[in-house]
């Protein structure tokens, strides 16, 4: 079972990940409550989705365009971000848009494989909780959160870049 | 020179900490070999044919004496005694013990020095001019930009995983001796017509294996909407970028695909949201950093020595010297000197321990304790007085750093080549030496005159060979190596990618192919012309028909 980092804390995973050859009729009679689906689901099945008396988030791929959530962000409880392999870095845009441009406020989940050594950047582009691979201990990557005490940009974390600080 | 403050230090610190982590956990089995392949790279460290290799940043190739010194000591203690300057104003070590690698850059960052984004998928050491500062007819000191962008690429955390290396240059002098044109992003430096400062944009340039020249997106970017502009590009190239294969992967692919046009728009679309947003530079922070590349303290000075001209007179070889290797200085009195690091027999661009010693020496007696690092692989004291010019000659040539041939022939860029890179397709340095032998002559190289001679062991094109004006490729044929030569090539404001000049020929030969595209150029030069003058009038036929007259 993958383990969770949420708000800076070790948590637990109630979400389920319904992957993106899933039909809609096996992911409405998974016992999960929370059901974390694929844009395509979504953009498809909305309606049916809404209705099922479950809890629904989206998770976008590396190639989705986040901006086609712009008319859900501000009603989905969690939007998840896929990092199909860890070299691939479109997800760290496509977090910072839904933040920054979607005006995206609830939970910001990265999928797949996240290193630990990428959750610093993750946070600092608006994701605030982080489904790690069993390999990673969660205890011991939370120290990743403080692996730099600063940066000079202007992040969504921290809009103010370091020259109007300093 | 810029110099680190609290905040700069403790980033520093904490990526030393970090990577020492990163190197016990990969040697622990708790990283792969894959996940730990990024990490290595985004500080420098590469595995090579030999040994590893790590590539240490000359942030847009300023270098106090103290860290020149650091960088010798460090050949030393970590090394065999010297180290590489490459053709991105960095430095390449290429014997040290991947164990060893934390406590060197603990010893770098003494110093103020680092191997951030030396390599990787990563925005890399943004370059500059050699001359920013000190040029005759400059527009504006790229220095203080160039540190502006360095801190605002460091750690960068929307764009540490691109789909492909990034490059950025900046250039303020009218020369342009920083290749600007051929960097994923360009930027030269202009005013308006009401003395503002503003940037000319270019993106798409690059070279490896598909040479571009890069395009204009921008023609005058206010200085304040800098880094918004560049997060805008950076971003539509983060998302759109080709990933499926890294030979398509960087932006001049993206921006060939799509049209100058259609990328501006998606850049101009990303940029008016953060346009006047946080990241909007302030005169405060532009004067913080303009304030540590002020003038140093300038004596005024006649701009005439007679001293000086008597001793150009007597010794044949410091007059040669004068000529090519010392420009003239904004400021009277004062001259640029150029140390050409391509002594024959030595492969281009290295360096020992105790010529970096003696270059800091230098550098603190003549020329206000700094040094800069040029992408053609030489040094140069930006500073030097007029009066001290037959000194300083006289001390280089003790120490073999006073060849007179700066943009001769003989002065080639050259890459490691197959001698240690594990990239390479063929050697490069021993090309550049046979080379060399065949032009030792100086008259013969005075004669031929300005020359760009580019050699790269791989399409990787490290050694820049698409913008020498002769350029020379190595290539695996079946397993041999061969070289392919292009002509025509130039890095400068008036930026152009050679030609082939058809099929390619073995190691042994190059000197005479060389030699006969040499002759062709005397042979038709006309009064006032350059190589690439001669080349751009009578076109490729003629060097063909000379090199290949008797080919079986």
């Amino acid at each position: 079972m993958p383990t969770l980092i949420k708000d800076g804390k070790v948590a637990d995973n109630t979400w389920q990940l319904i992957a993106k050859d899933f039909e809609l009729e096996a992911t409405l009679n998974t016992n999960g409550e929370q059901l974390l689906v694929p844009l395509t689901m979504w953009q498809e099945h909305k309606i049916a989705l809404q209705e099922s008396g479950k809890q629904i988030g989206v998770w976008l791929d590396s190639d989705d365009d986040p901006y086609e959530l712009a008319n859900d962000a501000a009603d989905l409880p969690l939007v998840a971000v896929n990092f199909p392999v860890f070299r691939d870095g479109r997800s760290f845009s496509s977090a910072a848009i839904l933040r920054e441009r979607l005006s995206y406020k609830n939970e910001l989940r990265a999928i797949g494989d996240v290193l630990r050594d990428q959750l610093f950047y993750m946070k600092k582009c608006g994701i605030n909780s982080f489904e790690l691979p069993e390999s990673i201990n969660a205890e011991q990557a939370l120290h990743a959160f403080e692996d730099f005490a600063d940066n000079y940009q202007s992040t969504v974390e921290n809009p103010a870049p370091l020259f109007r600080r300093r | 020179m810029y110099s680190y403050d609290a905040y700069d230090k403790q980033m520093l610190e904490d990526r030393i900490i970090q990577f020492r982590d990163q190197t016990a956990r990969f040697l622990a089995g708790d990283l792969s070999e894959e996940q730990f392949l990024p990490l290595r790279l985004q500080n420098g460290l590469y595995i090579q044919r030999l040994a590893p290799m790590l590539r240490v940043a000359i942030p847009y190739g300023c270098l106090s004496s103290r860290q020149l010194r650091k960088l010798a000591s460090i050949a030393r203690d970590y090394d065999k005694g010297y180290a590489h300057f490459s053709t991105r104003q960095n430095i390449q070590y290429n014997w040290p013990v991947l164990e060893h690698v934390p406590d060197l850059l603990a010893e770098l960052a003494e110093v103020e020095m680092h191997a951030i984004q030396t390599s990787g998928n990563c925005i890399r050491n943004t370059t500059t001019d050699q001359f920013a500062g000190v040029a005759v007819g400059e527009i504006e000191d790229s220095r203080p930009w160039c540190e502006i962008i360095r801190q605002w690429s460091t750690f960068h955390p929307e764009f540490a995983y691109l789909p492909r290396k990034f490059k950025i240059a900046v250039c303020g002098t009218p020369n342009d001796q920083a290749a600007t044109q051929v960097h994923d992003i360009g930027l030269y430096i202009k005013k308006n017509a009401d003395g503002e400062v503003g940037f000319q944009v270019l993106v798409g340039g690059g070279l490896g294996r598909t040479p571009v020249i890069g395009v204009e997106i921008c023609d005058f970017l206010p200085w304040q909407h800098l880094l918004s502009y560049l997060d805008a590009i950076m971003r539509v190239y983060n998302r759109f970028g080709r990933r499926d294969n890294k030979y398509k992967a960087r932006i001049k692919i993206l921006v060939k695909a799509i049209g100058a046009d259609a990328f501006r728009e998606k850049v101009e679309a990303e940029w008016e949201h953060d346009k006047d947003g946080p990241a909007t530079l302030t005169q405060e922070e532009v004067d913080r950093c303009k304030a540590f590349f002020t003038d140093p303290a300038y004596e005024d000075l006649e701009d005439t020595d007679p001293a000086i001209e008597e001793a150009a007179k007597k010794d044949l070889l410091f007059s040669h010297w004068l000529e090519r290797n010392v420009a003239p200085h904004r400021k009277a009195g004062y001259r640029i000197v150029s140390l050409c690091l391509k002594e024959t027999g030595v492969a281009p661009g290295d360096v020992t321990d105790s010529q970096m010693e003696f270059v800091a020496d230098l550098a603190e007696k003549f020329s206000f304790a700094e040094i800069r690092v040029t992408h053609e692989q030489n040094l140069v004291l930006t500073d030097v007085q007029l009066k001290d010019l037959y000194t300083v000659y006289q001390a280089c040539k003790s120490e073999a750093l006073a060849t007179p041939y700066l943009g001769l022939i003989n002065d080639i860029v050259c890459c490691p080549g197959g001698d240690f890179c594990s990239l390479a397709n063929a050697k490069s340095i021993p090309i550049a030496e046979s080379i060399q032998r065949r032009f030792e002559n100086f008259d013969k190289q005075q004669n031929i005159g300005d020359i760009t001679l580019n050699i790269s062991g791989c399409m990787n094109a490290c050694g820049h060979h698409h913008v020498g004006n002769i350029g020379i490729l190595g290539v695996d044929k079946k397993g041999s190596e061969f070289y392919q030569v292009t002509l025509g090539g130039s890095a400068d404001r008036e930026a152009a990618i050679g030609k082939v000049l058809g099929p390619s020929f073995a190691q042994e030969d190059m000197p005479d192919v060389v030699e006969k595209i040499i002759d062709v150029f005397l042979d038709q030069r006309q009064e006032g012309e350059n190589f690439l003058a001669t080349y751009q009038r009578i076109g490729i036929e003629p060097y063909k028909e000379s090199v290949y007259a008797n080919a079986d």
